[in-house]
Protein backbone atom coordinates (compact mmCIF):
# COMPACT_ATOMS: atom_id res chain seq x y z
CA UNK A 1 0.00 0.00 0.00
CA UNK A 2 0.99 3.54 -1.18
CA UNK A 3 -0.03 6.13 0.91
CA UNK A 4 -0.65 9.50 -0.93
CA UNK A 5 0.23 12.00 1.90
CA UNK A 6 3.94 10.27 1.10
CA UNK A 7 4.38 11.63 -2.12
CA UNK A 8 3.62 15.68 -0.73
CA UNK A 9 5.59 17.77 1.29
CA UNK A 10 5.48 21.64 2.36
CA UNK A 11 8.07 23.49 0.72
CA UNK A 12 7.18 27.40 2.10
CA UNK A 13 5.07 28.81 4.05
CA UNK A 14 3.95 32.84 4.54
CA UNK A 15 2.05 34.91 6.56
CA UNK A 16 0.75 38.24 6.41
CA UNK A 17 0.35 40.94 9.42
CA UNK A 18 -1.85 39.53 11.99
CA UNK A 19 -3.81 42.12 14.01
CA UNK A 20 -6.78 42.91 15.92
CA UNK A 21 -7.80 45.17 13.40
CA UNK A 22 -5.86 45.48 10.08
CA UNK A 23 -5.50 48.17 7.83
CA UNK A 24 -5.69 46.62 4.64
CA UNK A 25 -8.07 44.61 3.48
CA UNK A 26 -8.88 40.29 3.48
CA UNK A 27 -7.82 40.21 0.33
CA UNK A 28 -4.73 42.01 0.56
CA UNK A 29 -3.58 40.26 3.49
CA UNK A 30 -4.13 36.87 1.87
CA UNK A 31 -1.82 38.11 -1.09
CA UNK A 32 1.03 38.66 1.40
CA UNK A 33 0.80 35.54 2.82
CA UNK A 34 0.39 33.52 -0.51
CA UNK A 35 3.47 35.66 -2.23
CA UNK A 36 5.37 34.79 1.25
CA UNK A 37 5.02 31.01 0.47
CA UNK A 38 5.06 31.24 -3.13
CA UNK A 39 8.41 32.72 -2.77
CA UNK A 40 9.45 31.38 -0.21
CA UNK A 41 9.07 27.63 -2.03
CA UNK A 42 11.55 29.03 -4.43
CA UNK A 43 8.67 29.51 -6.92
CA UNK A 44 6.79 31.97 -8.79
CA UNK A 45 3.13 32.46 -9.95
CA UNK A 46 3.49 30.72 -12.48
CA UNK A 47 4.66 27.09 -11.06
CA UNK A 48 1.30 27.17 -8.86
CA UNK A 49 -1.64 24.94 -10.63
CA UNK A 50 -3.78 24.15 -7.47
CA UNK A 51 -5.60 26.27 -4.86
CA UNK A 52 -7.23 24.56 -2.03
CA UNK A 53 -8.70 26.11 1.23
CA UNK A 54 -11.23 25.66 3.77
CA UNK A 55 -14.13 26.47 3.92
CA UNK A 56 -14.15 28.83 0.85
CA UNK A 57 -15.45 32.27 0.73
CA UNK A 58 -18.36 32.31 3.37
CA UNK A 59 -20.11 34.91 1.26
CA UNK A 60 -21.31 37.12 4.64
CA UNK A 61 -19.77 39.72 6.61
CA UNK A 62 -19.01 37.51 9.47
CA UNK A 63 -14.88 37.54 8.73
CA UNK A 64 -14.96 33.48 9.19
CA UNK A 65 -13.82 32.99 5.60
CA UNK A 66 -14.06 36.22 3.62
CA UNK A 67 -11.43 35.19 0.63
CA UNK A 68 -12.65 32.61 -1.53
CA UNK A 69 -10.73 30.49 -4.13
CA UNK A 70 -11.75 32.93 -7.26
CA UNK A 71 -11.27 35.94 -5.35
CA UNK A 72 -7.17 34.86 -5.07
CA UNK A 73 -6.96 33.11 -7.83
CA UNK A 74 -7.71 36.09 -10.05
CA UNK A 75 -6.14 38.21 -7.68
CA UNK A 76 -2.78 36.27 -8.57
CA UNK A 77 -3.93 35.66 -12.26
CA UNK A 78 -3.00 32.24 -11.48
CA UNK A 79 -3.55 29.33 -14.21
CA UNK A 80 -4.63 26.38 -12.54
CA UNK A 81 -5.35 22.55 -13.48
CA UNK A 82 -7.01 21.85 -10.40
CA UNK A 83 -8.73 23.91 -6.97
CA UNK A 84 -11.14 23.11 -4.50
CA UNK A 85 -12.89 24.77 -1.52
CA UNK A 86 -15.46 23.32 0.92
CA UNK A 87 -15.75 23.07 4.86
CA UNK A 88 -17.34 19.42 5.25
CA UNK A 89 -14.06 17.89 5.15
CA UNK A 90 -11.98 16.52 7.82
CA UNK A 91 -11.60 19.82 10.13
CA UNK A 92 -9.19 22.75 8.30
CA UNK A 93 -6.57 20.24 7.92
CA UNK A 94 -9.23 18.93 5.01
CA UNK A 95 -7.85 21.87 2.49
CA UNK A 96 -4.64 19.64 2.61
CA UNK A 97 -6.21 16.26 2.52
CA UNK A 98 -7.49 17.55 -1.00
CA UNK A 99 -4.48 19.03 -2.04
CA UNK A 100 -3.04 15.58 -1.43
CA UNK A 101 -5.33 13.91 -3.43
CA UNK A 102 -4.73 16.26 -6.03
CA UNK A 103 -1.44 16.01 -6.58
CA UNK A 104 -1.74 12.23 -5.96
CA UNK A 105 -3.86 12.16 -9.12
CA UNK A 106 -1.90 14.04 -10.92
CA UNK A 107 -3.83 17.22 -11.02
CA UNK A 108 -1.27 19.14 -9.46
CA UNK A 109 2.19 20.40 -8.56
CA UNK A 110 2.17 23.17 -6.62
CA UNK A 111 -0.66 23.42 -4.93
CA UNK A 112 -1.27 26.68 -2.64
CA UNK A 113 -3.74 26.30 0.65
CA UNK A 114 -4.33 29.53 2.90
CA UNK A 115 -6.76 30.58 5.36
CA UNK A 116 -7.72 33.65 5.68
CA UNK A 117 -9.65 35.47 8.91
CA UNK A 118 -11.13 38.60 9.17
CA UNK A 119 -12.97 38.73 12.45
CA UNK A 120 -10.94 41.45 14.43
CA UNK A 121 -12.35 44.08 12.11
CA UNK A 122 -16.02 42.30 11.44
CA UNK A 123 -16.67 42.13 15.22
CA UNK A 124 -16.26 45.89 15.37
CA UNK A 125 -19.05 46.51 12.80
CA UNK A 126 -21.81 44.52 12.05
CA UNK A 127 -21.42 41.41 13.34
CA UNK A 128 -22.26 40.11 16.83
CA UNK A 129 -21.48 36.25 16.91
CA UNK A 130 -21.92 33.32 14.82
CA UNK A 131 -24.26 30.88 15.98
CA UNK A 132 -27.39 33.05 15.97
CA UNK A 133 -28.70 34.85 13.46
CA UNK A 134 -31.31 37.51 14.56
CA UNK A 135 -34.53 37.37 12.54
CA UNK A 136 -34.42 34.30 10.91
CA UNK A 137 -35.28 30.16 11.36
CA UNK A 138 -32.27 29.00 12.13
CA UNK A 139 -30.31 25.53 9.50
CA UNK A 140 -27.37 23.98 9.64
CA UNK A 141 -25.50 22.16 12.10
CA UNK A 142 -26.75 23.81 15.04
CA UNK A 143 -29.97 24.11 14.49
CA UNK A 144 -30.99 21.72 17.06
CA UNK A 145 -29.29 24.34 19.32
CA UNK A 146 -31.71 27.19 17.97
CA UNK A 147 -33.98 27.46 20.47
CA UNK A 148 -31.49 27.11 23.81
CA UNK A 149 -29.86 30.76 24.00
CA UNK A 150 -26.56 28.79 21.97
CA UNK A 151 -24.55 32.12 21.38
CA UNK A 152 -21.31 31.00 20.64
CA UNK A 153 -18.99 27.98 20.20
CA UNK A 154 -17.57 28.57 23.34
CA UNK A 155 -20.51 28.44 25.39
CA UNK A 156 -21.78 24.73 22.89
CA UNK A 157 -18.24 23.03 23.08
CA UNK A 158 -17.96 23.57 26.60
CA UNK A 159 -20.82 20.93 26.81
CA UNK A 160 -17.82 18.45 25.50
CA UNK A 161 -15.16 20.30 27.83
CA UNK A 162 -17.41 19.60 30.90
CA UNK A 163 -17.78 16.49 30.53
CA UNK A 164 -14.28 16.18 30.03
CA UNK A 165 -13.52 17.45 33.60
CA UNK A 166 -16.26 15.51 35.13
CA UNK A 167 -14.56 12.84 33.81
CA UNK A 168 -10.56 13.14 34.16
CA UNK A 169 -10.72 15.13 36.99
CA UNK A 170 -8.18 18.08 35.60
CA UNK A 171 -8.27 21.05 37.75
CA UNK A 172 -8.72 24.59 37.01
CA UNK A 173 -4.92 24.94 37.99
CA UNK A 174 -3.67 22.40 35.81
CA UNK A 175 -6.02 23.53 32.60
CA UNK A 176 -4.51 26.99 32.82
CA UNK A 177 -0.67 25.81 32.03
CA UNK A 178 -2.13 25.75 28.73
CA UNK A 179 -2.90 29.20 28.72
CA UNK A 180 0.35 30.10 30.79
CA UNK A 181 2.89 28.07 28.20
CA UNK A 182 0.91 29.52 25.04
CA UNK A 183 1.38 33.62 26.27
CA UNK A 184 5.06 32.86 27.44
CA UNK A 185 6.04 31.20 23.95
CA UNK A 186 4.05 34.26 22.48
CA UNK A 187 6.29 36.96 24.64
CA UNK A 188 9.16 35.53 22.40
CA UNK A 189 7.00 35.66 18.89
CA UNK A 190 7.26 39.17 17.52
CA UNK A 191 4.29 38.18 14.95
CA UNK A 192 2.15 37.31 17.93
CA UNK A 193 -1.00 39.01 18.88
CA UNK A 194 -0.76 39.01 22.84
CA UNK A 195 2.91 39.02 24.31
CA UNK A 196 2.53 40.03 27.92
CA UNK A 197 3.61 37.22 29.90
CA UNK A 198 0.81 35.94 32.17
CA UNK A 199 0.36 33.83 35.70
CA UNK A 200 -1.32 30.81 36.63
CA UNK A 201 -3.59 33.65 38.95
CA UNK A 202 -4.21 35.68 36.09
CA UNK A 203 -5.57 33.12 34.43
CA UNK A 204 -8.06 31.67 37.60
CA UNK A 205 -8.77 35.30 37.88
CA UNK A 206 -10.00 35.56 34.17
CA UNK A 207 -13.65 35.63 34.03
CA UNK A 208 -15.94 32.69 33.49
CA UNK A 209 -17.11 32.69 29.88
CA UNK A 210 -18.86 29.61 30.48
CA UNK A 211 -18.23 26.75 32.58
CA UNK A 212 -15.52 25.62 32.48
CA UNK A 213 -13.96 28.18 30.45
CA UNK A 214 -12.30 30.63 30.97
CA UNK A 215 -11.06 34.01 28.89
CA UNK A 216 -7.91 32.57 28.73
CA UNK A 217 -9.15 29.57 27.10
CA UNK A 218 -10.42 30.69 24.41
CA UNK A 219 -8.97 31.65 21.10
CA UNK A 220 -8.40 35.10 20.19
CA UNK A 221 -9.81 36.71 17.21
CA UNK A 222 -7.71 38.67 14.29
CA UNK A 223 -7.40 39.72 11.08
CA UNK A 224 -4.44 37.36 9.23
CA UNK A 225 -3.98 35.21 6.33
CA UNK A 226 -1.57 31.71 6.49
CA UNK A 227 -0.43 30.51 3.18
CA UNK A 228 1.53 27.50 2.51
CA UNK A 229 2.92 25.45 -0.55
CA UNK A 230 2.10 21.91 -0.95
CA UNK A 231 4.64 20.15 -3.48
CA UNK A 232 4.77 16.61 -5.11
CA UNK A 233 8.16 14.90 -3.30
CA UNK A 234 10.34 15.45 -6.59
CA UNK A 235 9.84 18.67 -6.96
CA UNK A 236 9.60 19.93 -3.54
CA UNK A 237 13.53 18.79 -3.92
CA UNK A 238 14.10 21.06 -6.55
CA UNK A 239 13.12 23.53 -4.09
CA UNK A 240 15.77 26.06 -1.52
CA UNK A 241 14.01 24.71 1.70
CA UNK A 242 14.43 21.13 3.25
CA UNK A 243 11.22 19.42 2.48
CA UNK A 244 8.69 18.85 5.32
CA UNK A 245 7.27 15.37 4.17
CA UNK A 246 3.55 14.59 5.05
CA UNK A 247 4.51 11.41 6.72
CA UNK A 248 0.76 10.20 7.46
CA UNK A 249 -2.68 11.81 7.85
CA UNK A 250 -5.67 11.22 9.98
CA UNK A 251 -8.90 12.25 8.01
CA UNK A 252 -11.41 9.54 9.44
CA UNK A 253 -15.25 10.27 10.43
CA UNK A 254 -15.53 7.03 12.64
CA UNK A 255 -17.97 8.44 14.87
CA UNK A 256 -21.96 10.17 14.66
CA UNK A 257 -20.99 13.27 13.09
CA UNK A 258 -22.93 15.60 14.95
CA UNK A 259 -23.03 18.19 17.44
CA UNK A 260 -25.31 16.68 19.49
CA UNK A 261 -25.19 12.88 19.18
CA UNK A 262 -21.51 12.42 18.80
CA UNK A 263 -20.78 9.35 20.67
CA UNK A 264 -17.30 10.11 21.75
CA UNK A 265 -18.20 13.40 23.68
CA UNK A 266 -15.57 13.90 26.24
CA UNK A 267 -12.78 12.73 24.04
CA UNK A 268 -14.49 14.47 20.52
CA UNK A 269 -14.14 12.67 17.40
CA UNK A 270 -9.95 12.74 18.23
CA UNK A 271 -9.25 8.98 18.58
CA UNK A 272 -10.13 7.05 15.66
CA UNK A 273 -8.64 10.60 13.64
CA UNK A 274 -5.13 10.02 15.54
CA UNK A 275 -5.43 5.90 15.47
CA UNK A 276 -5.92 6.10 11.81
CA UNK A 277 -2.54 8.63 11.11
CA UNK A 278 -0.28 6.37 13.34
CA UNK A 279 -1.58 3.66 11.01
CA UNK A 280 0.22 5.30 8.22
CA UNK A 281 3.96 5.65 9.51
CA UNK A 282 6.25 3.64 11.72
CA UNK A 283 6.98 6.62 13.62
CA UNK A 284 5.32 5.85 17.49
CA UNK A 285 4.17 9.08 19.64
CA UNK A 286 8.23 9.22 21.53
CA UNK A 287 9.33 9.69 17.74
CA UNK A 288 7.58 13.16 18.28
CA UNK A 289 9.79 16.16 18.89
CA UNK A 290 7.41 19.13 19.33
CA UNK A 291 3.20 19.15 18.54
CA UNK A 292 1.34 22.51 17.43
CA UNK A 293 -2.05 20.82 18.60
CA UNK A 294 -5.21 22.52 17.70
CA UNK A 295 -6.26 24.99 20.77
CA UNK A 296 -9.37 26.81 19.67
CA UNK A 297 -10.39 26.03 22.97
CA UNK A 298 -7.04 25.33 25.41
CA UNK A 299 -9.26 21.67 26.16
CA UNK A 300 -9.05 20.81 22.28
CA UNK A 301 -5.24 20.70 22.87
CA UNK A 302 -5.38 19.00 26.58
CA UNK A 303 -7.67 16.34 24.42
CA UNK A 304 -5.32 15.94 21.85
CA UNK A 305 -2.32 15.52 23.62
CA UNK A 306 -4.45 12.27 25.27
CA UNK A 307 -5.57 11.10 21.56
CA UNK A 308 -1.88 11.39 19.77
CA UNK A 309 -1.02 9.13 23.25
CA UNK A 310 1.30 11.54 24.43
CA UNK A 311 -0.14 10.41 27.53
CA UNK A 312 -2.88 7.98 28.81
CA UNK A 313 -6.37 8.79 28.63
CA UNK A 314 -7.31 11.11 31.12
CA UNK A 315 -3.78 11.53 32.22
CA UNK A 316 -3.32 14.95 30.87
CA UNK A 317 -3.87 17.11 33.86
CA UNK A 318 -0.76 15.26 34.90
CA UNK A 319 1.34 15.84 32.18
CA UNK A 320 1.01 19.55 31.64
CA UNK A 321 0.78 20.01 35.94
CA UNK A 322 3.67 22.71 35.91
CA UNK A 323 4.09 23.79 32.42
CA UNK A 324 7.16 22.17 32.35
CA UNK A 325 6.65 19.06 29.86
CA UNK A 326 5.17 21.20 27.82
CA UNK A 327 7.40 24.22 27.60
CA UNK A 328 10.46 24.95 24.80
CA UNK A 329 12.61 23.39 27.00
CA UNK A 330 10.77 20.39 28.10
CA UNK A 331 9.99 16.79 27.04
CA UNK A 332 7.35 18.06 24.23
CA UNK A 333 7.33 21.85 23.82
CA UNK A 334 3.76 22.37 22.39
CA UNK A 335 2.61 25.73 20.68
CA UNK A 336 5.69 27.16 20.30
CA UNK A 337 4.86 30.42 18.52
CA UNK A 338 2.01 31.01 21.35
CA UNK A 339 -0.91 28.98 19.16
CA UNK A 340 -4.30 30.82 18.73
CA UNK A 341 -4.61 31.48 22.39
CA UNK A 342 -2.65 34.37 21.95
CA UNK A 343 -0.33 34.70 18.43
CA UNK A 344 -4.25 34.86 17.22
CA UNK A 345 -6.74 32.46 15.82
CA UNK A 346 -5.34 31.33 12.20
CA UNK A 347 -7.31 28.04 12.54
CA UNK A 348 -4.69 25.65 12.64
CA UNK A 349 -2.57 26.98 9.25
CA UNK A 350 -1.11 29.20 12.27
CA UNK A 351 0.03 25.66 13.64
CA UNK A 352 1.09 24.75 10.05
CA UNK A 353 3.65 27.48 10.01
CA UNK A 354 4.95 27.13 13.36
CA UNK A 355 5.34 23.40 12.74
CA UNK A 356 8.05 24.46 9.44
CA UNK A 357 9.22 27.86 11.30
CA UNK A 358 10.47 25.61 14.08
CA UNK A 359 11.34 22.29 11.52
CA UNK A 360 13.76 24.48 9.36
CA UNK A 361 15.08 26.51 12.52
CA UNK A 362 13.97 30.16 11.75
CA UNK A 363 12.06 30.51 15.52
CA UNK A 364 14.41 32.98 16.55
CA UNK A 365 13.81 33.78 20.32
CA UNK A 366 11.45 30.89 20.81
CA UNK A 367 13.54 28.59 18.49
CA UNK A 368 13.17 24.99 20.18
CA UNK A 369 17.06 24.03 21.23
CA UNK A 370 16.67 20.22 20.60
CA UNK A 371 17.25 19.04 17.09
CA UNK A 372 13.91 19.03 15.64
CA UNK A 373 12.75 16.49 13.17
CA UNK A 374 9.28 15.44 13.54
CA UNK A 375 6.42 17.60 14.61
CA UNK A 376 2.80 16.21 15.13
CA UNK A 377 -0.12 18.66 14.47
CA UNK A 378 -3.73 18.40 14.43
CA UNK A 379 -7.30 20.43 13.82
CA UNK A 380 -10.66 21.03 15.39
CA UNK A 381 -13.03 19.50 17.96
CA UNK A 382 -16.12 17.86 18.38
CA UNK A 383 -17.33 15.79 15.89
CA UNK A 384 -14.35 17.41 13.43
CA UNK A 385 -10.86 16.10 13.69
CA UNK A 386 -7.77 16.19 11.57
CA UNK A 387 -4.36 15.23 11.87
CA UNK A 388 -0.68 15.48 10.60
CA UNK A 389 2.61 13.98 11.26
CA UNK A 390 5.64 16.27 9.57
CA UNK A 391 8.83 14.89 9.31
CA UNK A 392 11.85 17.22 7.80
CA UNK A 393 13.21 15.55 4.49
CA UNK B 1 -36.14 32.32 31.37
CA UNK B 2 -35.67 30.73 34.56
CA UNK B 3 -33.54 30.87 37.97
CA UNK B 4 -31.85 34.38 36.89
CA UNK B 5 -31.14 37.01 39.76
CA UNK B 6 -32.24 39.77 37.12
CA UNK B 7 -36.16 40.08 36.95
CA UNK B 8 -35.76 40.93 32.71
CA UNK B 9 -37.18 39.63 30.07
CA UNK B 10 -34.55 37.18 28.17
CA UNK B 11 -34.75 37.85 24.85
CA UNK B 12 -36.97 35.47 22.49
CA UNK B 13 -35.64 32.21 21.49
CA UNK B 14 -34.43 31.50 18.22
CA UNK B 15 -35.67 29.17 16.01
CA UNK B 16 -35.05 26.25 14.17
CA UNK B 17 -36.32 25.28 10.49
CA UNK B 18 -38.51 23.03 9.84
CA UNK B 19 -38.87 20.07 7.81
CA UNK B 20 -41.37 17.50 6.97
CA UNK B 21 -39.23 14.87 9.64
CA UNK B 22 -38.75 17.66 12.88
CA UNK B 23 -41.81 18.85 12.32
CA UNK B 24 -43.28 16.76 15.13
CA UNK B 25 -40.91 17.13 17.54
CA UNK B 26 -41.29 20.98 17.22
CA UNK B 27 -44.95 20.64 17.36
CA UNK B 28 -46.26 17.47 19.49
CA UNK B 29 -45.86 19.94 22.93
CA UNK B 30 -48.90 21.55 22.12
CA UNK B 31 -50.32 18.15 23.26
CA UNK B 32 -47.96 18.10 26.26
CA UNK B 33 -46.14 15.10 24.38
CA UNK B 34 -42.39 14.63 23.40
CA UNK B 35 -42.55 12.66 20.70
CA UNK B 36 -39.29 10.93 18.69
CA UNK B 37 -39.16 8.61 15.87
CA UNK B 38 -39.34 4.82 16.20
CA UNK B 39 -38.47 1.85 14.41
CA UNK B 40 -42.49 0.18 14.26
CA UNK B 41 -40.16 -3.35 13.16
CA UNK B 42 -37.20 -3.53 15.80
CA UNK B 43 -38.50 -0.70 18.37
CA UNK B 44 -35.38 1.51 18.31
CA UNK B 45 -35.69 5.24 19.07
CA UNK B 46 -34.23 7.71 15.86
CA UNK B 47 -33.36 10.83 16.49
CA UNK B 48 -32.69 13.01 14.62
CA UNK B 49 -35.91 11.94 13.08
CA UNK B 50 -35.19 10.46 9.57
CA UNK B 51 -37.67 6.98 7.96
CA UNK B 52 -35.04 5.10 7.98
CA UNK B 53 -33.63 2.45 10.72
CA UNK B 54 -29.57 2.14 10.92
CA UNK B 55 -30.50 -1.23 12.90
CA UNK B 56 -32.31 -3.12 10.88
CA UNK B 57 -33.11 -0.96 7.58
CA UNK B 58 -36.53 -0.76 8.21
CA UNK B 59 -38.40 2.13 6.37
CA UNK B 60 -41.39 1.36 8.73
CA UNK B 61 -40.67 4.36 11.53
CA UNK B 62 -43.04 6.53 12.68
CA UNK B 63 -43.26 9.31 15.54
CA UNK B 64 -44.44 7.81 19.56
CA UNK B 65 -44.27 9.73 22.43
CA UNK B 66 -41.95 8.80 25.39
CA UNK B 67 -42.20 9.69 29.07
CA UNK B 68 -40.42 12.87 28.79
CA UNK B 69 -37.83 11.96 31.68
CA UNK B 70 -34.47 11.87 31.11
CA UNK B 71 -31.08 12.72 32.33
CA UNK B 72 -28.46 15.50 32.21
CA UNK B 73 -25.44 13.91 30.27
CA UNK B 74 -23.38 17.03 30.21
CA UNK B 75 -24.50 20.84 30.65
CA UNK B 76 -22.78 24.16 31.13
CA UNK B 77 -23.23 27.10 33.52
CA UNK B 78 -23.12 30.30 30.97
CA UNK B 79 -21.90 33.13 32.32
CA UNK B 80 -21.44 36.13 29.04
CA UNK B 81 -23.82 37.79 28.37
CA UNK B 82 -23.37 37.63 24.44
CA UNK B 83 -26.36 39.79 24.00
CA UNK B 84 -27.87 42.83 25.61
CA UNK B 85 -30.76 41.60 27.95
CA UNK B 86 -29.37 38.62 28.18
CA UNK B 87 -30.24 36.95 31.91
CA UNK B 88 -27.60 35.17 32.68
CA UNK B 89 -26.32 32.70 34.40
CA UNK B 90 -28.31 29.92 32.75
CA UNK B 91 -27.65 26.38 31.96
CA UNK B 92 -27.45 24.81 28.49
CA UNK B 93 -26.95 20.60 28.87
CA UNK B 94 -27.41 17.31 26.58
CA UNK B 95 -30.30 15.26 27.81
CA UNK B 96 -30.15 11.36 26.94
CA UNK B 97 -34.07 10.10 26.96
CA UNK B 98 -35.13 7.23 29.72
CA UNK B 99 -36.05 5.40 27.11
CA UNK B 100 -32.71 4.65 24.79
CA UNK B 101 -29.14 6.17 25.37
CA UNK B 102 -28.60 7.22 22.10
CA UNK B 103 -31.12 9.76 21.68
CA UNK B 104 -29.90 13.09 22.97
CA UNK B 105 -31.56 16.39 23.06
CA UNK B 106 -30.38 19.82 23.36
CA UNK B 107 -32.24 22.22 26.30
CA UNK B 108 -32.03 24.63 29.00
CA UNK B 109 -32.16 23.11 32.23
CA UNK B 110 -34.84 25.32 33.96
CA UNK B 111 -36.96 25.69 37.68
CA UNK B 112 -33.44 24.67 39.23
CA UNK B 113 -30.56 27.20 40.30
CA UNK B 114 -27.61 26.85 37.80
CA UNK B 115 -25.34 25.69 40.58
CA UNK B 116 -27.67 22.31 41.40
CA UNK B 117 -27.26 21.50 38.09
CA UNK B 118 -25.16 18.30 37.85
CA UNK B 119 -23.97 15.11 35.70
CA UNK B 120 -26.64 12.38 35.71
CA UNK B 121 -29.39 14.75 37.66
CA UNK B 122 -33.02 13.23 36.68
CA UNK B 123 -35.00 15.82 34.75
CA UNK B 124 -38.44 15.83 33.02
CA UNK B 125 -40.04 17.74 30.14
CA UNK B 126 -42.35 20.75 29.73
CA UNK B 127 -42.93 23.17 27.26
CA UNK B 128 -42.77 26.87 26.30
CA UNK B 129 -44.92 28.19 23.11
CA UNK B 130 -42.66 29.70 20.47
CA UNK B 131 -44.89 31.50 18.13
CA UNK B 132 -45.81 27.94 16.09
CA UNK B 133 -42.94 25.68 17.82
CA UNK B 134 -43.31 23.88 21.29
CA UNK B 135 -40.10 24.10 22.60
CA UNK B 136 -38.86 21.09 25.01
CA UNK B 137 -37.18 22.79 28.05
CA UNK B 138 -36.34 20.25 31.20
CA UNK B 139 -36.23 20.68 34.89
CA UNK B 140 -35.45 18.78 38.02
CA UNK B 141 -37.62 15.23 38.19
CA UNK B 142 -37.72 14.93 42.18
CA UNK B 143 -38.94 10.88 41.66
CA UNK B 144 -36.06 10.40 39.55
CA UNK B 145 -32.95 8.77 40.61
CA UNK B 146 -29.39 9.82 39.26
CA UNK B 147 -27.42 8.49 36.91
CA UNK B 148 -24.20 7.16 37.90
ZN1 LIG C 1 -35.39 -1.09 13.20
Amino acid sequence: MTYGEKNTAITGIGQSEVSRGSDKSALELTVDAALGAIRDAGLTRADIDGIATWPGADNNTSGFSPVGVAQIQDALRLKLNWYGAGGEVPGQYGAVFNAIGAISAGLARNVLIYRTMYEATARKTSFANSLVKGGERQAGIFLWYAPYYNYAAALQQSLMFNLYVHKSGIRPEQVGQIAVNQRRNASLNPAAVYRTPITIEDYLNSRMIATPLRLFDCDVPIDGSTAIIVSRMDVARDGPNVPIRIEAIGSSMQYRNSWVQLDALDTQAQPKVAEMMWSRTDLKPKDVDIAQLYDGFSFHTINWLENFGFCERYGAKDFIEGGTRIALEGELPINTGGGALSAGRLHAYGAVHEACTQLWGRGGDRQVKKPLNVCATSTAGGPLAGAMLLVKD
Amino acid sequence: MASTASGTAPPPRSLPVVDKDSQTFWTAGEQGELKIYRCQDCAYYIHPPVRFCPQCESRRVEPEAVSGKGHVVSFSINHQQWVPGLPVPYVLALVGIAEQDDVRLVTNIMNCPPEEVSFGMPVKVYFEQVEDLWVPLFEPDSEGAPRP
